[in-house]
């Protein structure tokens, strides 16, 4: 079959945005951020008794922020994905009163750039679980960074060990919360139907590893 | 949920354009974060507050709405005071917690500091409408419309989103998945809940995002209906901020607890 | 009707030749073979059973499809073939010629403020400032809207009104054609015929050309001047199964149209009568015994909120609600949108704190539970009322169709016998392996009936069940119940469909004023 009337219009490339990704990506993205507001709040109560421990260990809880990256890319599977979901994901948490005030949207940015260049690493082709899991734990590792060396990081004045145990923390907790749980959620989005007019509408029939 | 942030009514900041103000605020932020000290952290939260009735905020709606932000403020300072390098005298030692007079101030510095970061923000989201932040980005900024109003557009659907959440959670209950029980038990109806609202979620930008394309959206050219200005207030907002930051920054100094980040931490 | 001059409209037509048009990912065509003609200015109808392909072919005239083979040029991509044109140009290359209404209101409201909502089109044709304002108003008042403020925020709207902002913002952009998928399906009967009439309306000013799908054919029937019934593709027929005038499609194909679950004006579905001396089922409550009752409730979906150290109660949508439940017998809560009635269910069912009041279980029904159904634990209520939700997939809990009916008497720990008879019943037998998403609209409410049932609640508590179903699926729902109820459940319905509730009978609970009893 050849799409006569489609010939006419200008072919839009694979890897451009059709307003429905954007959309959608921004929703993701939105609806990460009222996630991440709770998750804000639930982190002073949650990490209360972490951070009295050890403080570092408090980057285990971090994953959370850095779901709609993955996510976003998962579904929408077009470069910047990951980069627009988080950022606007902080824009949403700074709507709604953010305690990180306006540096959360360099977070947001950094962490979002974190997970876009493993995507970018693997051409925006491989979309299984090692790539998840690497793309939770580059926007962790960037999360780690920011907080521990950026001028407004919460973490500036711990030791170095500390920084660096807390880096890992965070790493670990990108590729398991934000990593792991929106792959699985892209293949159970996948079978529900909802993505059919997306690149990733095949999502849970493909190879889990290759 | 936003709406418990946002004020209606016109108070005088809200009439300046959101892209000023956002500057403005970036830049207090830009300048305190760069020393960890009490001084200037403290002039500048002091001007923030003489600010808020400007922006029609009163101490009663500050505190119900800011109090998560000064409990985490309060949290940072304390990890900082026990995990910051020691200085000065030991005043604490117990296995790896340990805080000492430097340590503490480097504390209590930082959660001054923390609220006086985080205050200007709320601030400058109860006095700015996301359409007209969205106009000024889009407008002002050139960022590109369609991923700005794309935006704007899913962000309505977030007040129908934290309604659905609870008919969802309504909906399971009434298939006996209860949301009491074990925390992981709670964890996974969470995340099943969490899973069913996505689906809504990305149904329902679907849909609308249909009818922006049947709307004509999507081309190169576009025009608007409302433009985004600038008017001398927003010269007074950019004054302002710059004020703010530089008495903040010219009385650390004076007072000598001036202590830039980098130098604080070693 | 002067169409060329009323507000710049110049009417569309549409020819369509040989077109067809398979999704990304889908094995078949949603349309194939569509011959079609629709002259400008004519208003047409288009009527078949769903997978007819009619949803699609709207969303192609309104350019909104995307383009064939745009992704990747693997299999599974869409695909297009054959011809459809609007003033002999493919849709995608003329925005703005025609302007689409869906279903959901909530979707069709773009921004929060109502004069921005309605310019949204008229700014992305690059229309000039000036002149986005002068039609902004125009549309306003012509689908009556016009009185309030253009700062209004569009979430304070009912979905009747959410619907007549849609066509403001349509008739702004002055397409020549007007394309409704589907427009009051989920409305209340207000506000299907503040749609309709407001159509009407801009249509008698602009003389736009109008395509509307639409299974309910008395709502629009005055309003076309063409129907047209299409049928799911079949490589070597035509799509097109029946065109003609309104008057004669209904004569000539009433028993089709009946069969493929058409609302055809002047039919109601048979359904099974209730059984007056019906036979008391064994091991449940007597005919006429009080299972639930509420006295003097006041509901409210919101929580209490916390203000600083005070807790504020909420403000109740209503209060003074006195009813009773009893076996065997339905008891029918109506009322106008924001009456409260799907909130005043949720409380009965035990899903919602009262806020004054209180909701009690008698002995019969819970059977040492408590007598709060709220306070129940959530295996112990779906076993004493089950609660069908109006969007069945709120309710969806697994990813397959025999898991979601298993699920409640896998909790229970009983009743997993009963499944295989409500799959049959319900005819869900052929689909036990599908992901429960995927169904079609009519199958998905089935098995949301299915589900709660199988856990054996003694009350059925269901919100506006009959909404947007075809009249097949309301035939067998309310068959269904009403052999329920002979079998001595009780049955709550929220609903606005009278035909529903006579066909349960009982009494019923009209909500609106503050201080209401059980009629």
């Amino acid at each position: 079959m050849t799409g006569i009337s489609a010939k006419q219009t200008p072919t839009t490339s694979k890897k451009s945005w059709r307003v429905v990704d954007i959309v959608v990506a921004a929703l993701i993205a939105v609806a990460g951020g009222v996630i991440f507001w709770a998750w804000s709040q639930g982190a002073n109560v949650i990490t209360a008794p972490l951070n009295a421990v050890y403080p570092p260990l408090t980057g285990l809880y971090a994953g959370g922020w850095m779901i709609p990256a993955v996510l976003g890319m998962l579904i929408i599977r077009k470069p910047g994905a990951a980069l627009f979901c988080e950022t606007v994901a902080a824009t949403g948490e700074l709507l709604m009163g953010s305690q990180y005030g306006t540096t959360v949207l360099i977070s947001g940015l950094l962490q979002g750039l974190g997970a876009e260049l493993v995507f970018a690493a693997f051409v925006y082709k491989k979309f299984n679980l090692p790539v998840a899991l690497l793309a939770g734990a580059g926007a962790g590792f960037f999360c780690g960074l920011n907080d521990s060396f950026a001028p407004w990081g919460w973490n500036i004045a711990y030791a170095a060990g500390d920084k660096a145990a807390y880096i890992l923390f965070t790493a670990i907790s990108g590729a398991i919360i934000a990593g792991a749980l929106s792959w699985i959620a892209t293949r159970g989005l996948a079978k529900t139907g909802v993505l059919s007019s997306f690149a990733s509408r095949k999502a849970a029939t493909e190879p889990v590893f290759s | 949920m936003r709406a418990a942030l946002t004020l209606r009514g016109e108070s005088l900041l809200s009439r300046a354009n959101p892209l000023t103000k956002f500057v403005a605020v970036f830049l207090i932020t830009l300048v305190l974060a760069l020393s960890i000290d009490w001084v200037s952290a403290t002039v500048a939260l002091g001007f923030e507050l003489l600010l808020f009735p400007l922006a029609g905020l009163t101490p009663l709606l500050l505190w119900q709405r800011g109090w998560p932000l000064i409990l985490a403020a309060a949290l940072g300072g304390w990890s900082t005071a026990i995990l910051a390098p020691d200085t000065g005298t030991i005043l604490l030692d117990v296995g790896i917690w340990s805080i000492s007079s430097g340590s503490l101030e480097l504390g209590l510095g930082f959660m001054l500091r923390g609220l006086a970061i985080a205050l200007p923000a709320v601030l400058l989201m109860s006095c700015t409408d996301p359409t007209d932040l969205a106009d000024a980005l889009a407008q002002k900024a050139k960022l590109p419309h369609r991923f700005v109003l794309g935006t704007l557009a899913a962000m309505r659907l977030v007040g129908l989103m934290a309604e659905e959440w609870q008919t969802i959670g309504m909906a399971r209950r009434a298939r006996g998945v209860g949301s009491r029980g074990t925390p992981l038990q709670r964890i996974r109806a969470t995340l099943g809940q969490s899973f069913g609202l996505l689906v809504q979620a990305i149904r329902r930008a679907s849909r609308l995002a249909v009818t922006m394309e049947a709307r004509g959206f999507g081309g190169a050219q576009r025009t608007w209906a409302r433009e985004s200005t600038y008017s001398p207030l927003d010269i007074w907002v950019l004054v302002g901020g710059t004020l703010i930051a530089a008495a903040a920054v010219a009385a650390a100094i004076g007072a000598g607890t001036w202590n830039l980040v980098w130098a604080a931490t070693g | 009707m002067t169409p060329n001059r009323v507000g710049g409209v110049r009417p569309a037509g549409v020819t369509a030749q040989g077109w067809a048009w398979r999704h990304a990912g889908r094995p078949r065509p949603a349309v194939q073979g569509l011959d079609l003609d629709i002259r400008p200015g004519e208003r047409v109808l288009l009527l078949g059973p769903s997978g007819a392909g009619k949803s699609t072919l709207l969303h192609a005239l309104a350019g909104v499809l995307g383009d064939a083979n745009d992704d990747d040029g693997e299999a599974g991509d869409s695909d297009e073939s054959g011809s459809l044109l609007i003033d002999g140009q493919p849709p995608r290359a003329q925005r703005g010629r025609a302007g689409l209404m869906q279903q959901d209101p909530e979707t069709q409201v773009i921004l929060s403020r109502l004069g921005d909502d309605v310019a949204f089109g008229a700014e992305n044709l690059a229309v000039p400032r000036a002149e986005i304002w002068a039609r902004v108003h125009e549309a306003l008042d012509d689908v009556g809207l016009g009185h309030l403020p253009l700062d209004h925020p569009t979430s304070a709207l009912s979905g009747g009104q959410k619907q007549r902002l849609a066509l403001a913002g349509i008739l702004a952009m002055r397409p020549g054609i007007i394309l409704l998928d589907e427009p009051t399906a989920n409305l209340d009967p207000a506000g299907v015929l503040e749609v309709r009439d407001a159509v009407g309306r801009c249509l008698e000013k602009t003389g736009a050309t109008l395509v509307v799908v639409e299974h309910r054919v008395a709502v629009w029937k005055d309003l076309v001047d063409r129907i047209v019934v299409l049928q799911p593709g079949a490589s070597n027929d035509s799509a097109v199964l029946i065109d003609g005038s309104p008057d004669q499609v209904l004569e000539q194909a009433k028993e089709m149209l009946i069969r493929a679950g058409v609302w055809v004006p002047g039919h109601v579905p048979a359904t099974r009568p209730r059984n007056s001396a019906a036979a008391r089922a064994p091991g449940s409550a007597g005919p006429g015994q009080l299972l639930l009752a509420a006295e003097k409730l006041a509901v409210s979906r919101e929580r209490p909120r916390r203000r600083g150290f005070k807790t504020l109660p909420p403000t109740p949508v209503q209060s003074g609600i006195s009813a009773q439940v009893r076996a065997g017998e339905a008891l029918t809560v109506t009322g106008p949108n924001g009456s409260g009635k799907s909130t005043f269910a949720l409380t009965l069912a035990g899903l919602l704190k009262p806020v004054a009041g209180a909701v009690s279980a008698t002995l019969e029904l819970s059977a040492g539970a408590g007598i709060d159904p709220y306070a129940w634990k959530a295996e112990q209520l779906i076993s004493r009322i089950g609660t069908v939700f109006q969007e069945p997939e709120h309710q969806f809990v697994t990813g397959r169709v025999l898991d979601e009916l298993l699920f409640g008497p896998k909790h229970l720990g009983h009743g997993e016998e009963r499944v295989d008879e409500l799959l049959e019943r319900l005819r869900l037998t052929s689909l036990v392996d599908a992901n429960p998403y995927t169904l079609s609209g009519g199958e998905k409410r089935r098995l949301s009936v299915a589900t709660v049932l199988a856990a054996h609640p003694q009350v059925l508590v269901l919100d506006e069940p009959t909404f947007g179903q075809d009249a097949n699926t309301w035939a067998e729902l309310a068959s269904f119940l009403s052999e329920l109820l002979d079998a001595g459940a009780a049955v709550v319905s929220v609903t606005h469909d009278r035909e529903f509730s006579s066909v349960l009978g009982g009494t019923e609970l009209a909500l609106g004023t503050p201080e209401m009893a059980a009629s």
